[in-house]
């Protein structure tokens, strides 16, 4: 393994952790509150929302393994 | 001192609590078992790297617009509460073990009693796991110190509370003598998964575009609403699965 891919490797796992799928809603929930808030409904909820649900989705998976 | 810098205070400390006791149980066992000098360089050369970590890109991240600064404040806390509340909720729940720092110690004691030690004042395995054992565990406690420093400008308030724990941690460590494995590790990272991830919904939504009902006063009934519902979260899986013990190891 060369240096460039240990440190890619190390950087991905320090940043995104045990599970990729919350980094990417995260990521997604941002941008759907940015969405929102450039309309003319209140955006502050999508954040909490997503997060409820990233981490009972997250909880679940960790549960059944 | 505002509520958000209070908060960036408390948050910070109990973060870099808990990391530094997992690093104190790194270099206090190869330096036990090996060479207290060797340990003591790495444990200064990591130090050096995260300080010039944290006052180089703090600079940067200081020049940052702050609607971008929050957007990248808010995803990376986000992400990191979200990743310190899901292992604490798990180990409070009984589906992973909790750290404990005395099974810890002995197996990196062993460790370093196995591998070759050679004669002369320098020990480079002492040096090699004390450095990688700082700057691994000290790396997160960097990039909250930043990101909490750099979104409210106060990075130092951010360090001094970084600094703060450390020392108090290292004070407790050399008056035990011994790994601090009473210290409510699972505890204190439950309540800096809730901070994180509060503050990161606060400053992630806000760097979007959004207005939070009552501005920072939102954060008051955020971090007891997620308090409320991780701890019922507890309670079901509890209830659910019986708690089955997956390791050691976060």
């Amino acid at each position: 393994m060369t240096a460039i891919r240990r440190a890619a490797l190390a950087v991905w796992d320090f940043v995104v952790g045990d599970d990729w799928r919350v980094a990417l809603g995260v990521a997604a929930a941002i941008a759907v509150t940015a969405l929102v808030a450039d309309s003319t409904v209140a955006a502050w909820w999508v954040l909490p929302v997503a997060v409820v649900v990233l981490l009972l989705d997250s909880l679940r998976r960790a549960a059944r393994r | 001192m505002s509520g958000q810098e209070l908060g960036l205070a408390v948050a910070v400390f109990l973060a870099c609590s808990v990391e530094a006791v997992e690093a104190l149980t790194i270099v206090l066992a190869v330096g036990a078992t090996r060479s207290w000098s060797s340990a003591f360089a790495g444990v200064g050369a990591a130090t050096v790297v995260l300080a010039a970590l944290v006052a180089g890109l703090g600079t940067a991240l200081t020049a940052l617009p702050i609607s971008v600064l929050r957007v990248a404040v808010g995803g990376l806390l986000l992400v990191f509460g979200l990743q310190w509340l899901r292992k604490a909720i798990l180990r409070a729940s009984g589906l992973k073990a909790v750290h404990d720092e005395e099974a810890i110690f002995t197996e990196e004691a062993e460790a370093a009693r196995a591998a070759a030690l050679k004669q002369g004042a320098f020990d480079g395995y002492s040096f090699t796991v004390a450095f990688k054992g700082v700057l691994l565990e000290g790396l997160e406690v960097a990039f909250i110190v930043l990101t909490f420093g750099a979104n409210q400008h106060h990075v130092g308030i951010a360090a001094a509370a970084a600094a703060v724990a450390v020392a108090l941690v290292v004070a407790a460590g050399v008056a035990a003598r011994a790994p601090l494995a009473r210290v409510p590790e699972n505890n204190l990272k439950f309540a800096v998964g809730i901070m994180l991830t509060c503050f990161g919904m606060f400053w992630g939504a806000e760097g979007a575009g959004a207005s939070w009902p009552g501005g920072d006063a939102a954060l008051l009934v955020l971090i007891p609403a997620l308090a409320l519902f991780s701890l019922t979260t507890v309670a079901i899986l509890r209830r659910a699965t019986g708690g089955v013990i997956e390791g050691v190891k976060a």
